[in-house]
């Protein structure tokens, strides 16, 4: 009884739930028809969601205002030079690879030297480099229709047993980032900075070099990701990343992150990914029109956190 | 001059610092944001000396009227400690409903805007009856804002009401209409929420709210008001701005959330605290509008590249503030 309960009281266990309850709405309206291949689009979907989403996450942990809102320009940016590094050839795969997360770093590297250098609240940084990195992607990747080797285009829609890779990967992924954040020093770091960074200073926590590496963490998933996605949908454009801004602070809050800071949640990233994705399944298949989709998808959004609640006040 | 901007974190001015100093730097950061609306102003001067006229104003600042109400509107919230990520996606819903059902049934069109403003206060309730993250909540409804955008007007057009677009083609004498409707705005607001009693009521909600309650005043009242406020002002920035371009499409105002938010700390606001500033909101917005795009056009700056000058006019104007800043303590 007991362990029902404190099962209940986990909050990344309600992303789940609702992912769950969509699915099978879905499924009852179609009579049972395609229940399978829904899970397997959802995951290879969610996969792109919830690489964004843990790097948001560790930076919205950091505490009140942290927030990176130049993932979609840094989606773009790095897919494109992913795409331009690959040309096509599959031997230049990981060089391809490596050349997005180093881009993806930079990006955050720079993010986070805006904050501390001009002591800019971090919303306010990462959105006016947003800008310069769109920029640049727009001229660096001009008229270009730039498409993925045949290899990578394979891998990244790679199934084994109706399971994408990528979605087994990511859960690796998700595992290590789950532990770092709750067995090493960086992520015990990043939760200390985020309940008080006064205290976690006074305590020792080289505050500055944290959060460095978490802006820079966010940043690297970031060009990784504009990589997978470029490969996944065949092509780098502009605006490929552009409903990750908004997706990826959605998944990290429902998943049961506090946005106040120092209590952050990795399997809730993962159910709220695939809730999301779910839905948008779910909408598409009752057939409802494109402005109803929007507004249900909002007024779910709303609904969950209401009913997920607030955090009590603490201070 | 502009004594409320002024304000600045207790904690960060040692009592030790000379007090002449200090006071002359907190001048010069009040000033900021109309010192960086008239650096760009002198840039356009420079660059072209003929865009410095009655008819030059008004084509230059000609989305200024929308870009400042929305600044003010996203001002509002984040007195309150709160953001507003669904301002965009509002303006351009007010949009379609005023190019929609404002002119074609006004009775209902009237309604629904005032229903949508009912909404945002209705928002502040539940934000703050259950201590819910704003940036969520409204994330949330800017979904829900763009859906009913597109339910409105499923495809770009519909006509602004006549009496609207008579008023938004004013052109009074000397003085652009752009610049005068800055000046009405920020002196209206300036008043209610710096001069009146209330209007500091509601900048403690952000600045100390378990002060305010323990005073005796209802929080759950300053949220809903701060809230309602952003409402009305999102509508008026919404009829505004198709007074101006006259026909709607659902995605006109999706810039206007990072531009808004962007408006209000260049105009020397900050996210907390309850420190904003209306006259500076507003002087942000315009400078914003400005820099946008004629200065980056009479510069030569090809089209790929206007984009990031406008981040980096962001970021210089913030790191002059930071210099200053500096010079406080």
């Amino acid at each position: 009884m007991t362990s029902v309960r404190t099962l209940l009281e986990k909050p990344w266990l309600w992303s789940f739930v609702g992912a769950l309850v969509v699915w099978l709405a879905t499924v009852a309206f179609t009579g049972g028809y395609g229940a399978g291949g829904m899970v397997t689009a959802a995951l290879s979907l969610a996969v792109f969601t919830v690489i964004v989403g843990v790097g948001q996450m560790f930076v919205i942990t950091l505490g009140p205002g942290n927030v990176d809102l130049s993932l979609p320009a840094n989606i773009g940016l790095a897919s494109a030079v992913a795409m331009k590094v690959m040309g096509g050839s599959d031997s230049m795969i990981v060089v391809g690879l490596l050349a997005a997360l180093a881009t993806g770093a930079a990006i955050g590297a720079i993010n986070y030297l805006l904050i501390w250098a001009l002591r800019i609240p971090p919303i306010i940084a990462t959105l006016s480099a947003s800008f310069i990195i769109q920029s640049v992607d727009i001229s660096y990747g001009r008229g270009l229709q730039i498409k993925p080797p045949p290899g990578f285009a394979d891998f990244t829609n790679w199934q084994v047993l109706g399971i994408p890779v990528l979605a087994m990967l990511t859960v690796v992924f998700t595992i290590g980032a789950a532990l770092a954040l709750q067995r090493m020093i960086f992520g015990r770091s990043v939760l200390a900075i985020g309940q008080n960074i006064r205290a976690a200073w006074l305590a020792g926590v080289h505050v500055g070099r944290i959060r460095f590496l978490t802006y820079t963490l966010c940043g690297a998933l970031g060009g990784i990701d504009g990589a997978l996605l470029a490969g996944y949908f065949r092509g780098a454009n502009v605006d490929i990343g552009n409903e990750y801004l908004l997706a990826s602070i959605a998944v990290v809050v429902i998943g049961g992150t506090s946005v106040a800071g120092g209590k952050a949640n990795v399997p809730g990233v993962w159910g709220a990914g695939l809730f999301l994705v779910l839905l948008l399944t779910m909408l598409n298949t009752f057939g409802v029109s494109a402005g109803v989709r929007l507004v249900l998808t909002g007024l779910i959004i709303v609904g969950v956190i209401t009913a997920a609640g607030g955090e009590k006040a603490v201070r | 001059m502009l004594p409320d901007m002024t304000a600045i974190t207790p904690g960060t001015l040692p009592k030790s610092s000379p007090r002449g100093t200090a006071a002359r730097a907190r001048l010069l950061r009040g000033l900021l944001p109309a010192l960086s609306l008239a650096l760009v102003l002198m840039a356009i001067a420079w660059l072209n000396p003929r865009a410095i006229s009655y008819f030059g104003f008004n084509l230059m600042l000609n989305l200024a009227i929308p870009i400042a109400l929305a600044t003010v509107a996203q001002m509002f919230v984040i007195a309150g400690n709160e953001l507003d990520l669904s301002i965009g996606t509002f303006v351009g819903f007010v949009g379609c409903v005023t190019a929609t059902w404002l002119r074609d049934a006004p009775l209902i069109g009237i309604l629904v805007l005032l229903g949508s403003i009912g909404v945002y206060a209705l928002l502040g309730a539940l934000i703050h009856l259950r201590n819910l993250p704003s940036i969520v909540v409204t994330l949330g409804m800017s979904f829900v804002w763009q859906g009913l955008a597109i339910l409105v007007l499923p495809k770009p057009g519909g006509k602004a009401p006549d009496w609207l677009l008579s008023i938004m083609s004013f052109k009074p004498p000397y003085i652009p209409f752009p610049i005068l409707a800055a000046l009405i705005i920020a002196a209206i607001v300036h008043f209610g929420l710096m001069r009146t009693s209330y209007g500091v009521i509601l900048r403690g909600s952000g600045g100390n709210a378990a002060a305010l309650r323990r005073a005796g005043w209802s929080l759950l009242k300053t949220k809903i008001v701060l809230f309602a406020l952003t409402g009305l002002f999102g509508v008026l920035s919404g009829m505004a701005l198709i007074g101006i371009t006259t026909s709607a499409d659902a995605n006109i105002g999706n810039g206007y959330t990072l531009l808004s938010i962007a408006g209000v700390i260049l105009g020397g606001g900050e996210f907390v605290g309850g420190r904003v500033s209306p006259i500076g909101a507003v002087l942000g917005a315009l400078t914003l509008a400005l820099a946008a795009s004629p200065l980056l056009t009479f510069m030569h700056i090809p089209p790929d590249w206007q984009v990031a000058a406008n981040g980096a006019i962001l970021i210089i104007v913030l790191a002059a503030r930071v210099l200053i800043s500096r010079r406080e303590r």
